[in-house]
């Protein structure tokens, strides 16, 4: 191969790129990224980041000789538009097209959003500049959080939010938080974690509606209101309507009802698609010399949005890419962390939904526990909270039990 | 020099970790004693409670490995080393020498603890 072209400029996109070059690939090596930003670290952008405790500067994932090393031509700040694998080319936004002998599919996903009129003051929170805008908007004096949706980002920018001494209130469809991942009794735990912080949990009611504040007719008019990415020339958000019926006074409003694979480019490319880019264990897709990473890879029938299979998955695949085949699979324990409220929750295994819990070390009333998941006398996931080392035994233990990388 | 702890409240296997800015980890690897940076160069999380293997040690937030003797990463995401300190034992008490520009300040608490000191 002369060219290799990873469309995908974060984690999983910077590792492929990273693994080319120490497999010996010494061809073009492309890089594609719609954002400006070289690639940085996600998880710390609804945590340390919206705090202030960290600077974008320590989030950068590569340094300046990293990058030298890598010695790879960076197209940021534009998008793909389109792949064509018969001729191997990939169209950007820009209308530059390129010609390329292998393509990483990195492109990542992108928040769900509500349908209605675009406000001012609705955020999603994904890349660096969504962190930004909304950090800014939280440095203006004490304000009325509104977060919709108390998955991981929610629980976790609803515990930045409280911190800062805003005034939060969690809006969740589900009877608890986190209730697929983690079950009715962990679950339990983490709602606890939020009202035992001031924040208010409003749960089994979802979002019927996002209303501007009618207190500021003019701000659309004016636009004095706002400023930045986020609502320019948009009236104000004012008001979360529920389903139920109540209305929630809202200054800020975070929406966190998940992700979709950012796959619209490739429609009609010929890849295929379900929910991600179908791919193997390995990555590799049905289309010769395309591989898919992270979390737009349906790899083996799953797709994770997990940041360590992100930054480990693109090895294989790019070992597969090189060889024109798949030579090696990935199959990693998932794992998963959350830090919210001065807990740091730690997931790894499969748990189904019938499997029982129970706390084997510690107590949920601690704050400080070790749980296993259990089916059938096996153990199918582990859960600890502010137990970082007896996690690591059993999550250690789980993947010798499943034969698995830990 | 800072005081540690009384050599016999580290066993093999265990660690310490000290509450300075910023904070340091000593570890009984095997007998041998060594400390380092505390924080994980990666991210924010203690090596003291990380997962001890040889000289290894193994972050607990994201798996990066560093080598207790040189600092060094061994894999990633850590890209960067942590600092060693010398220690030494005198009188069965365990003293840490801190390098560098932290070698004037006064230390705060020394908690000895089983490992997965809260």
């Amino acid at each position: 191969m002369n060219t290799i072209t990873v469309i995908g400029a974060s984690l999983a996109g910077l590792h492929a790129a990273l693994a080319l070059r120490a497999e010996g690939y010494d061809g073009r090596l492309v890089i594609v990224g719609e954002e400006h930003h070289r690639p940085y670290d996600r998880p710390p952008l609804s945590k340390e980041f919206l705090t202030g405790a960290l600077t974008a500067e320590r989030l950068s994932l590569a340094d300046a000789e990293e990058i030298a090393d890598l010695d790879a031509d960076w197209l940021l700040g534009t998008r793909a538009e389109g792949l064509d694998p018969p001729s191997r080319t990939v169209t950007l936004t820009d209308g530059r097209r390129l010609s390329t002998d292998g393509v990483v599919l990195a492109t990542g996903a992108v928040p769900r959003t509500l349908p209605g009129e675009p406000l001012a003051g609705v955020h999603t929170l994904r890349t660096l500049d969504d962190a930004a805008a909304l950090r800014e908007e939280l440095s203006r004096g004490q304000v009325r959080v509104v977060v919709i949706g108390a998955g991981f980002i929610g629980a976790e920018v609803a515990s930045s939010c409280a911190t800062l001494g805003h005034s939060v209130t969690v809006v969740e469809a589900a009877a608890q938080p986190l209730l697929p991942q983690l079950g009715a009794r962990m679950a339990a735990f983490c709602a606890d974690l939020h009202t035992d912080h001031g924040v208010t949990l409003l749960t089994g009611t979802g979002v019927r509606a996002l209303h501007p504040d009618a207190r500021v007719p003019d701000a659309h008019v004016r636009g004095a209101h706002v400023r930045g990415a986020h609502g320019a020339g948009h009236r104000r958000v004012g008001w979360v309507e529920l389903a139920d019926g109540r209305f929630l006074p809202a200054d800020v409003v975070v929406v966190g009802i998940g992700v979709r694979p950012a796959t619209g480019w490739l429609e009609g490319s010929g890849i295929p698609l379900d929910d991600g880019v179908v791919c193997d264990a390995g990555g590799v897709t049905s289309v010769p010399g395309v591989v898919a990473v992270g979390d737009v890879a349906r790899s083996a029938g799953h797709r994770d949005e997990h940041w360590t299979s992100a930054m480990e998955a693109p090895a294989v695949a790019a070992r597969n890419l090189l060889a024109g085949t798949t030579v090696e699979t990935y199959t990693a324990l998932p794992y998963f962390w959350s830090d919210q409220y001065g807990v740091r929750l730690q997931l790894a295994g499969a748990r189904a939904e019938t499997d029982t819990v129970r706390v084997v070390e510690g107590s949920p009333e601690d704050r400080s526990f070790l749980a296993v998941y259990e089916r059938e006398g096996a153990t199918t996931a582990v859960l600890a909270a502010n137990r970082p080392r007896p996690f690591m035994r059993a999550r250690r233990e789980l993947a010798r039990a499943g034969m698995v990388a830990a | 020099m800072i005081p540690v702890c009384r050599l016999e409240d580290l066993p093999q296997g265990e660690s310490v970790r000290l509450d300075l800015e910023p904070p340091i980890a000593v570890f009984n690897a095997d007998g041998e004693l060594y400390a380092i940076d505390d924080t994980c160069t990666h991210q924010d999380a203690s090596l003291s409670e990380g997962w001890l293997e040889g000289c290894l040690v193994e972050c607990p937030l994201h798996a990066a490995s560093f080598d207790l003797r040189t600092g060094r990463p061994t894999c990633l995401p850590a890209r960067k080393a942590v600092r060693t300190h010398p220690v030494s034992v005198l009188d069965g008490t365990v003293w840490v020498h801190v390098e560098s520009d932290l070698a004037a300040q006064a230390p705060h608490t020394a908690a000895a603890g089983q490992g997965s000191a809260a």
